[in-house]
Formats: C-alpha cells, sequence, structure tokens
C-alpha cells in the first residue's frame, strides 16, 4: 500500500546524501532515506497510506537528472545518487510552507491545534520566521454540521490524507477533494454538509490524521486538540498479517 | 546621533496589537534593569515620549499595519531606525488584525456600529454617526509590517515569550544576528 510498485526481495545499492546504503528493489528514496537515519521533510506522506506525492517539500536532486523528484513517489535504482540538502531545495521547501500559510488563513494564535500542528513545526524546522508572499485571506467557511467533528477550511492544506484514510483505511470514502488550484477543496459525499453524509461512519480517523486545525473535535478551545496516529501503523499491520 | 560611547538608542511602537509584547518585554523582570544599563529607550508606550525621535539605533514594533494612521508610523519608523524588528505575529503574520480581510469594510463598520449598537434607536440613525471625524480610516487589508516597509528581522509568537525578546535583544547588542525560530514559532 505504501509503495508505487512491490518490494521484491532483490537487492540495491546507492547513495543518499553520499552515504552508501542498500535496500529491496521496490523501495522509495523516502523509505529507505528514513531508515538509514535521513530525515526528508513531509506533510502530505503519511505511512499506511498510499502515495500523493502532493506537498512537494520531499523534493530531492538526483545526479544526472536536471528534474527534482518526489522522494516518496520515486523508487530506488541501482546506483542512484541521491542528494536529499542543498541550498536549491531548502529555498523551494522554504517557498512551499511559505505558500501554504499564504494561501488559506493559518492564524495559529487562535488555532485549536495551536502547538500540535504540523505545519507550524514545519515552518520552525525549515527556520521560517516570516511570509515573504502576500497572505490571500479567502473567505472560507467552517462545516459545523457534524455533531462530533468539526471542518474549517481556513487551515486546510490539501495535503488529501483525511481522503486516503477514509476511502483505504476505514472504507467509507466520504471525503474527496472538489476544484482546481486554490479553489480546491474537501467535500463530502456530493459535496454536502459533513453532518448530512450518509457514507461517514463517525469514525474520527480523519480528524487524527489531519496535520493541522482544518479537522478537529468539536469543543476544543486554543491549543487543546491533540492528535493520535498510532492506529494508522497498527491497522496497517493487522491487515498485512490477515492477508 | 550616537556617539562613540553613547549607549544604543531603542524606540518600540505599539500598532495594531492588543500590547500582549509589550507586556512580554515587561515581563522581562529584572532583567529590565539590566537593559536600562545596555540601551537607552527613546520612544516607546511606557515612554513620556510622544513623538517619534529623529533616529533610533533598533525599533521593536507590535503590532499589525491596520489604519492609514500605522502606515505612517511604520514609514516614519522605516525613515529613522537602522534596524527595524516586527515583533510578535501581528506585525510579523497579519495575526488576529488581519481576521477583518475576510470581510469588506462596510459590512464590518455595519457590525460594530450598526447591528451591534444600540443607540441611536433605529439602525439608519445608526448608521449616520458612524466615527469618521478624528478617527484614522482603516486600510482595506490589516497586513504585516514587511507589506509595507523594509524589515530586517522577525520574531514571530503571540505574544513571543519574554526569554525569546531577551535572546533577540542581547544577540543584536552583541553583533550577532538572531535566529528567532530556535526560541519562538507563529503562534507560540
Amino acid at each position: 500500500m505504501n509503495t508505487p510498485v512491490d518490494i521484491t526481495t532483490e537487492s540495491i545499492t546507492l547513495q543518499i546524501d553520499d552515504k552508501d546504503v542498500s535496500c529491496r528493489k521496490g523501495e522509495t528514496v523516502l523509505q529507505v532515506a528514513r531508515e538509514n537515519g535521513i530525515d526528508i521533510p513531509t506533510l502530505c506522506y503519511m505511512e499506511g497510506l498510499t502515495v500523493w506525492g502532493g506537498c512537494r517539500l520531499c523534493m530531492v536532486e538526483i545526479a544526472g537528472s536536471p528534474k527534482l523528484q518526489a522522494a516518496c513517489a520515486t523508487v530506488c535504482m541501482e546506483g542512484m545518487n541521491i542528494c536529499t540538502k542543498s541550498p536549491r531545495l531548502e529555498n523551494y521547501r522554504r517557498m512551499i510552507v511559505e505558500l501554504l500559510f499564504a494561501e488559506r488563513n493559518h492564524v495559529c494564535s487562535v488555532c485549536v491545534s495551536n502547538g500540535h500542528c504540523e505545519l507550524q513545526s514545519m515552518a520552525v524546522k525549515l527556520g521560517i520566521d516570516h511570509v515573504r508572499f502576500a497572505y490571500r485571506f479567502p473567505h472560507l467557511e467552517v462545516d459545523n454540521s457534524h455533531d462530533r467533528m468539526r471542518m474549517d477550511h481556513n487551515r486546510c492544506i490539501l495535503c488529501s490524507r483525511c481522503v486516503r484514510v477514509c476511502a483505504e483505511v476505514e472504507g467509507a470514502h466520504t471525503k474527496d477533494i472538489k476544484g482546481r488550484g486554490v479553489l480546491a477543496a474537501i467535500i463530502h459525499d456530493l459535496d454536502q454538509n459533513w453532518g448530512e453524509s450518509s457514507t461517514c461512519t463517525s469514525c474520527g480517523k480523519c480528524v487524527n490524521i489531519c496535520p493541522t486545525g482544518a479537522l478537529t473535535h468539536r469543543g476544543t478551545a486554543v491549543g487543546e486538540m491533540t492528535k493520535k496516529t498510532t492506529f494508522l501503523p497498527y491497522l496497517t499491520l493487522m491487515r498485512e498479517a490477515q492477508l | 546621533m550616537t556617539t562613540p560611547t553613547a549607549k544604543p538608542t531603542v524606540a518600540t511602537v505599539w500598532l495594531d496589537g492588543c500590547s500582549g509584547c509589550h507586556m512580554s518585554l515587561m515581563d522581562l523582570d529584572e532583567r529590565l534593569i539590566t537593559l536600562a544599563g545596555l540601551v537607552d529607550v527613546l520612544h516607546s508606550p511606557v515612554v513620556d515620549q510622544k513623538q517619534f525621535p529623529p533616529q533610533v539605533d533598533l525599533t521593536l514594533v507590535e503590532g499589525a499595519v491596520s489604519s492609514e494612521e500605522d502606515l505612517h508610523k511604520a514609514l516614519i519608523i522605516r525613515a529613522r531606525s537602522k534596524l527595524v524588528v516586527a515583533l510578535g505575529d501581528c506585525a510579523v503574520t497579519g495575526n488576529v488584525p488581519a481576521m477583518r480581510n475576510y470581510f469588506d469594510r462596510s459590512d464590518l463598520f455595519d457590525r460594530a456600529y450598526v447591528e451591534n449598537a444600540q443607540e441611536p434607536t433605529t439602525p439608519e440613525e445608526r448608521r449616520v454617526v458612524l466615527p469618521v471625524v478624528g478617527v484614522p480610516p482603516l486600510r482595506p487589508h490589516a497586513t504585516a509590517l514587511h507589506e509595507v516597509i523594509k524589515v530586517d528581522m522577525f520574531l514571530p509568537g503571540c505574544p513571543p515569550p519574554a526569554d525569546a525578546i531577551w535572546y533577540l535583544l542581547t544577540e543584536i547588542l552583541a553583533g550577532r544576528t538572531p535566529v528567532t525560530t530556535t526560541v519562538s514559532r507563529f503562534g507560540k
């Protein structure tokens, strides 16, 4: 479920940040880097869900290729020489996160996820102390129609983790994405209010998997919303054991 | 203005913010006494000097640029300060004052002075008495400081913790460039 192609037992060797590493054929650059203690930042990637390749934070340089590649969606090849940290990559990663802040209304100080937010901690990790792009300040809705959970489109970064966990793990596929570009948004069923969805099982996986304050439990005040993602590796492991 | 023997001069300014960043500055507690020995504070909400001085070495700016007066002050600050620091999330990002940006200004005024007001009796009468004389006009958007002037350093946080302010000041006074994300972050 994690990789674009099946992992085989065949072993290959490659270099990541001048370090010789080996892996099984079919593993992705991101998996192998993390197995070897090399950190590549991600927001949309989630172990246990299909690869999305949407946030572009895991972009790496591959020797001999002029294009940057998303480490989460790039399968390791024999003899690859990969660079995960460079001024060029760091600049792009900063720009990506700054653009996420500028695109919607991430008012950290009054957000229920303040202090427990992956976007916020990513800004710290990348040394972002201000956003160089003009904020868009779009007028976005908060869907309060569900009796236990809340969708705040102001905080959404469209990582699609909620869509994937709902479709692939819960099997409900209540959530999806409508529209393109800045008009894209998470929807429930046929773009209905969440509370009116006939497919939502109210399992809450989407809330726990959401990296920001976009999906939260109701009744939480500033900084009170903490997420628990430990269920996902557990469920994945149990399912693989059953197959 | 400064001579080689004089202490560095500092100003602090409060634009569209809640004063929380200045409260955090006050939270330096006994370090304020040390600070008083290191710098001369020429202009601040806590100093009885109404006009911005002709020249200062360092200005800390709290708050977003929300009104025409804020913009006017920001331009003066930039022209007269060697170093401008955006202090706290409102100055750095727009933060809470910028939450009005999703709405049109006329809707805001309606909300504040017509819908939520008691006097005069009818909404039509209240609309006539909108405060426009002697108050600075609101700009269409409340914005971060660096959207209107060049800002040299940024200290995020709502408010930035006193320790972060102390780190910023001592690093600047030591001639170093503070890396503020090591001590604070958006929303801290």
